[in-house]
């Protein structure tokens, strides 16, 4: 078996294949310096991250893929699946190996994979998008707290940059602990300290660190949200299937 | 997944320690609080359940960016906020300027001899509840309707005040659904359009005799007058944006309506048939269907019905889905011969049943529109079928794993094994027992056991 090790970024990812192709040894597992190493290895490998080499990969790419499958990479990036690195792997050495690139050859299994990955990813970014609720906090800026499945808070910024260009907020991944915070002119990156986040997980802030009118507008969207109803009608089935539980802990209306 | 354009290296963001930034300090006690008080929330609960019935709710037809110094974008695709108990999404907040009425409808919850509690927002009140709503991320924008108090140019005046408001004060560039009301003049639905994403006027009854009989101060041409206006107005608007880019759009999402299914004895047939007959104007995006709630006891016109017709509608929505993505035709859907759907098997389903002429199908060579008349196989894997066979022929496995309901699909289409056994070789009646979903109900039944202890 031959084993590569690099250091966990897209860059590196693509330097893995430079150097596979450049040595003629191509993996069967690439992991990163901290994974938990296979039993039986014959050959091991420590890739350096080099942002010439990997620019030339993805340039090559460039000229075989459709804008849409660069992104689906990305996606399944995001993804942070186990699976994702070997995938991408054999996903980009078939297109540099076929002619014309194998985009569209949704009979391959890797290709199948690679878009349904890419899929899952959307989804959960377009979920965040409809389900992100800010919270107005008494220093005027928007919380949400969220909780994804996949690492997607890039692929959403620029919807609530622009959707909420006047007011300042911040999207917080309690999972990951890590957040996007905008202060009305660019999106930072920001983490909150270790003892805050127990509190941040639970959803809900302190009143005393609400706005005044917050509570009474919460008030009024689970007063709207009951109102809006029809009693007839009750599919609780259809409600978990186009809003699954998971995301309920965040969501004003369902507290 | 067009929505999302990461760069190649994603965003560059800076990082930054926010510790101590904000929620670590006391509240500003000197807000001013109170604008908002029980009696908005009180006009909120009556309005939102008077206007809960318009089963209209899309956010989708329009693209637009935010514009300085306002809040707000339409993103194209619906984005819907959440969904209620009753399984239905809330993307817009749906709500009546009004629930008094001086008509009276034997269908409506707002009818003039229901003795309901009345009550009306100020424009100012639900301008900024919107603005409130939106900016917490709830909702996608406004779908303003309203009972017709005094007349309807009165009511459509005051509807237009409060979108106007939302534009022009509030700079609010999300989305705006809304209802003309039947017999308002045309110069207000042109106000109306320049401001408004989508307009629709509801026709609720699909036949003229029966919305005579349930609601005699109505009539067709007061609902076609304003429908055939926003028409014309967004034909012009599109000739003119030809000439001059900054012209204005009108009614760019399009306009949509609604009809109650089960209230009156009007068949599937009249109903898909007015549906294709609106969906071949250029202006139309939507027609919606409601099963018929019993609301009003106790009025002999109206049926007295256990359970609103909820599978009835789901086939006239798959129906409507065949008409508006998979080029069927009305007359293919119902015809003299089969005026109302079928209510065990899914309306493709039911065509193919009765032309098994047609099949089987060979997915590796048959042209797309073929390919899409198949059950079992939706507009994403009929295209993913037909890029995918350039490289070489497709299984059955490969097939099932681009979404293709092989239950259903099997009996239509050969592939590259052997063939199966189609429709021709096992009868549309064979076929149809095994599809169905009666059958598939009273089978489940008889697995439970029932136990009989003899009491």
């Amino acid at each position: 078996m031959i084993l590569f090790t690099y250091d966990k970024t897209f860059d590196g990812l693509l330097s893995c294949v430079f150097f596979a192709y450049e040595k003629k040894k191509f993996p069967d597992r690439i992991l990163s310096e901290s994974d938990q190493k296979p039993l039986f290895v014959d050959e091991q490998y420590y890739v350096c991250t080099e942002k010439e080499k990997s620019g030339r990969v993805w340039k090559g790419l460039e000229k075989k893929l459709s804008k849409f499958a660069q992104n689906m990479m990305l996606s399944v990036w995001l993804s942070e699946l186990p699976e994702a690195e070997m995938l991408l792997f054999r996903y980009i050495r078939k297109n540099i190996d076929h002619p014309q690139g194998i985009e569209m050859n949704f009979g391959d299994d890797d290709v199948l994979r690679i878009k349904d990955i890419a899929q899952k990813v959307a989804n959960d970014a377009r979920r965040l998008i409809q389900f992100v609720r800010f919270q107005e906090t008494a220093d005027g800026i928007w919380f949400a707290p969220v909780s994804p499945r996949y690492n997607v808070l890039s692929l959403i910024a620029p919807h609530f940059k622009s959707r909420y260009a006047g007011q300042p907020w911040i999207i917080y991944d309690t999972n990951r602990n890590i957040g996007l915070y905008y202060d009305t002119r660019s999106v930072a990156e920001v983490s909150f300290a270790q003892k805050d986040l127990p509190d941040l997980k639970t959803g809900g802030l302190d009143e005393e660190k609400l706005s005044g009118e917050e509570a009474s507008f919460q008030e009024m969207w689970r007063e709207y949200f009951k109102s809006i109803t029809i009693k007839e009608r009750i599919n609780l089935k259809l409600q978990r299937q186009h809003m699954p539980r998971r995301y309920w802990k965040y969501l004003t209306e369902m507290q | 997944m067009k929505n999302y354009q990461p760069d190649r290296y994603f965003y560059d963001f800076k990082f930054v320690e926010l510790i101590s930034i904000c929620f670590l300090c006391k509240r500003n006690t000197n807000h001013a609080t109170g604008k908002m008080n029980d009696k908005t929330l009180e006009k909120l609960k009556i309005l939102a359940d008077a206007a809960k019935y318009d089963v209209s709710c899309a956010s989708s037809g329009t693209s637009r960016n935010n514009v300085p110094g306002g809040i707000g974008t339409a993103a194209g695709w619906g984005i819907c906020h959440s969904f209620t108990p009753d399984g239905r999404c809330i993307s817009l907040f749906k709500i009546l300027l009004t629930n008094q009425c001086i008509y009276d409808c034997a269908y409506c919850s707002n009818r003039r001899s229901n003795d309901v509690k009345r009550t009306a927002f100020t424009a100012e009140e639900l301008a900024e509840l919107t603005i409130e709503f939106y900016r917490r991320n709830y909702i996608e924008g406004l779908f303003l309707s309203s009972g017709v108090m005094r007349n309807p140019d009165h009511t459509m005046e005051q509807m237009v005040r409060v979108v106007k408001l939302l534009r022009e004060v509030h700079r609010f560039n999300g989305y705006i659904h809304m209802k003309t009301i039947p017999g308002a003049s045309s110069e207000l639905i042109a106000q109306a359009g320049v401001l408004a994403d989508r307009m629709s006027v509801n026709l609720e009854i699909p036949s003229e005799q029966n919305l005579k009989l349930l609601a005699p101060e109505k009539d067709y041409p007061s609902v076609f007058a304003p429908m055939r206006f926003i028409q014309q107005g967004m034909l012009e608007s599109a000739e003119d944006r030809k000439k001059f880019r900054s012209a204005p759009k009108f009614v760019p999402a399009g306009q949509s309506t609604q009809v109650i299914i089960g209230a009156t004895p009007d068949s599937d047939k009249q109903i898909l048939t007015l549906a294709s007959a609106l969906y071949k104007r250029p202006s139309f995006k939507r027609v919606y269907y409601s099963g018929y709630i019993p609301i009003n006891t106790g009025d002999d016109r109206l049926p007295a019905l256990a359970k609103p017709p909820l599978v009835r509608e789901n086939r006239l929505y798959q129906a409507d889905w065949l008409m508006r993505f998979y080029e069927f035709k009305a007359s293919e859907i119902v015809n003299d011969a089969h005026p109302d759907l079928d209510l065990d098997i899914d309306p493709k389903m039911g065509w193919a049943l009765r032309n098994p002429a047609f099949f089987p199908i060979d997915v590796n060579t048959a042209p797309y529109e073929m390919i899409l008349r198949v059950p079992g196989i939706g507009v994403k894997s009929a295209k993913l079928i037909l890029t995918s066979r350039r490289y070489g022929r497709l299984n059955s496995v490969q097939l099932k794993k681009m979404g293709v309901v092989m239950k259903r699909a099997q009996y239509f289409i050969v592939c590259r094994e052997l063939p199966m056994q189609t429709v021709n070789e096992l009868t549309p009646q064979y076929v149809r027992r095994q599809v169905s979903r009666t059958q598939k109900k009273q089978a489940a039944e008889l697995l439970q056991y029932s136990i009989d202890w003899g009491e």
